[in-house]
């Protein structure tokens, strides 16, 4: 069980609470942890990612474990902690705009 | 009992505005979605309904949400808008050659007779169209394939395709906007385009006269007269009467004919509202006097409206999707600010009364009349 914490606004887009858990088929990436996150909740698409090139949102960043995941590739294994449930990966929103 | 929806667009959610008939008291609903920018609500003239609304963000992207019992529940549908084959460039600020690239919806345009179908204006500008209700959407391409794409370029607000008016009496021909490029007409269905900006006079570009680049900021039209198209252009209000195979200048006495908005009246075809701000350097109203100016002419003579409006320190500005009428007896028409009022009026414009203040800035105002 992977746990992924969503920003504000993407929360009440897919009406769920803080936090989600996730199945993920296979090892844990940003792309396999998207793609599950994308299939329970078909709303999120193109939220996090461009549909199109698959980029992640110039405004968004992948943190877990005090690190910036963000620059990783997105076939990066994420680190085990993650992959476990121990620590959630967190997908945040740049502090920027009024 | 006749009553009015007003369905307006924000800087930071969307909020619905109810009344009866008489349109006095309003109930505001909202806001729907708070914190996301909503460029455009509009309701399917074939089912009450249904409504839908441009969502989007600069962090998360474009969203699509719909309404089948309006506006009470939403929820979103398809949000993938994919230019067809290799998208190509378009010009830049700097002249330079610039990839099309998906930014958002800015304005819907629901068929007038099915609910299920329904097109969309995007920045960088191109036509999309859902027969569906809104779940899967493809480009007609035909548009930004004409030829002329090169060349065009965006405005100071980006390269956005605002107006979208289908002909009521003619499934066949649809008439689009961009800024800036200027005006389209399909006579296809949407297949094929062809650039309708002749007497179009634009000082602002190398050719002031040429097929493509004009700023057209909003276009109108009434259904009983579908040749006959007003225009507010960047600078310049315009009107053509033959599809726009030919424009000439309705500006008149107008105290500035910049500005952003232009819509008809819904019971007299030359009856045309305008908001005049000051200049594209100062983006609000002349001396601070929020005046919307009305022609029963089809243009030329105009004639400003202020009752109700501030005449003093206002510099707020009414941008180009921000006037809406209605369709009751004595008809309505509405418009929102920067400065968050929505402003009715409920005898054609003689006075005026702001129906709800202090919302985020208003992107876009749409009115349907209800049964």
């Amino acid at each position: 069980m992977i746990r992924v914490v969503l920003p504000h606004h993407l929360r009440t887009l897919a009406r769920v609470g803080a936090e989600v858990e996730l199945e993920v088929d296979g090892e844990a990436t940003q792309r396999s942890v998207l793609d599950a996150l994308e299939a329970h909740y078909p709303m999120l698409r193109g939220t996090i990612r461009d549909q199109g090139t698959q980029q992640r949102r110039a405004f968004l960043r992948f943190f877990a474990c005090q690190e910036d995941l963000s620059h990783e590739s997105i076939d990066f294994v994420l680190p085990s902690a993650v992959a476990s449930g121990e620590e959630p990966l967190m997908i945040v929103g740049a502090i920027a705009g009024g | 009992m006749s009553s009015a929806r007003v369905l307006v667009g924000t800087r930071k959610g969307a909020f619905v505005l109810t009344s009866d008939g008489k349109r006095k008291k309003w109930d505001v609903c909202g806001p729907h979605f708070a914190g996301w920018e909503f460029y455009h609500v509009a309701a399917s003239p074939a089912d009450p309904n249904r409504l839908y609304a441009s969502q989007s963000s600069g962090w998360f992207g474009q969203v699509i949400q719909r309404s089948d019992d309006g506006g009470k529940s939403w929820a979103p549908v398809g949000n993938k808008f994919e230019y067809d084959g290799v998208p190509g460039t378009h010009q830049w600020y700097d002249g330079t050659a610039h990839p099309w690239e998906f930014k958002r919806v800015w304005h819907l345009e629901p068929s007038l007779s099915d609910p299920d179908l329904v097109y969309a204006g995007v920045e960088d500008a191109a036509l999309f169209r859902s027969s569906d209700g809104g779940q899967n959407w493809e480009e007609l391409s035909g548009l930004r394939q004409h030829g002329s794409g090169p060349r065009w370029q965006p405005g100071a607000g980006g390269m956005c395709l605002h107006t979208i008016i289908l002909d009521p009496t003619n499934a066949d021909r649809i008439y689009i906007a961009i800024s800036a490029a200027g005006a389209f007409r399909t006579d296809d269905g949407g297949k094929s385009w062809r650039p309708i900006n002749r007497g179009l006079t634009s000082q602002y570009i190398p050719d002031p006269n040429a097929e493509v680049g004009h700023c057209v900021h909003k276009m109108a039209m009434h259904p009983s007269r579908p040749d006959v198209l007003f225009m507010q252009k960047h600078w310049d209000v315009m009107r053509t009467d033959d599809a726009g195979d030919m424009w000439r200048e309705v500006s008149g006495n107008l105290p500035t004919d910049f500005g952003f908005v232009v819509d008809v009246h819904a019971h007299e075809p030359e009856t045309v509202y305008v908001v005049p701000i000051k200049s594209d350097s100062e983006h609000y109203p002349l001396d601070g006097k929020l005046r919307v100016y009305r022609s029963r002419s089809g243009g030329n003579e105009w004639e400003a409206l202020t009752k109700g409006l501030p005449q003093e320190n206002c510099y707020v500005n009414v941008l180009r999707d921000a006037m809406a009428v209605d369709s009751l007896d004595t008809c309505g028409v509405y418009f929102g600010t920067t400065g968050g009022q929505v402003y009715a009026s409920t005898n054609a414009g003689d006075s005026w009364e702001a129906i709800v203040r202090d919302l985020p800035a208003v992107l876009s105002v749409e009115v349907q009349t209800l049964s």
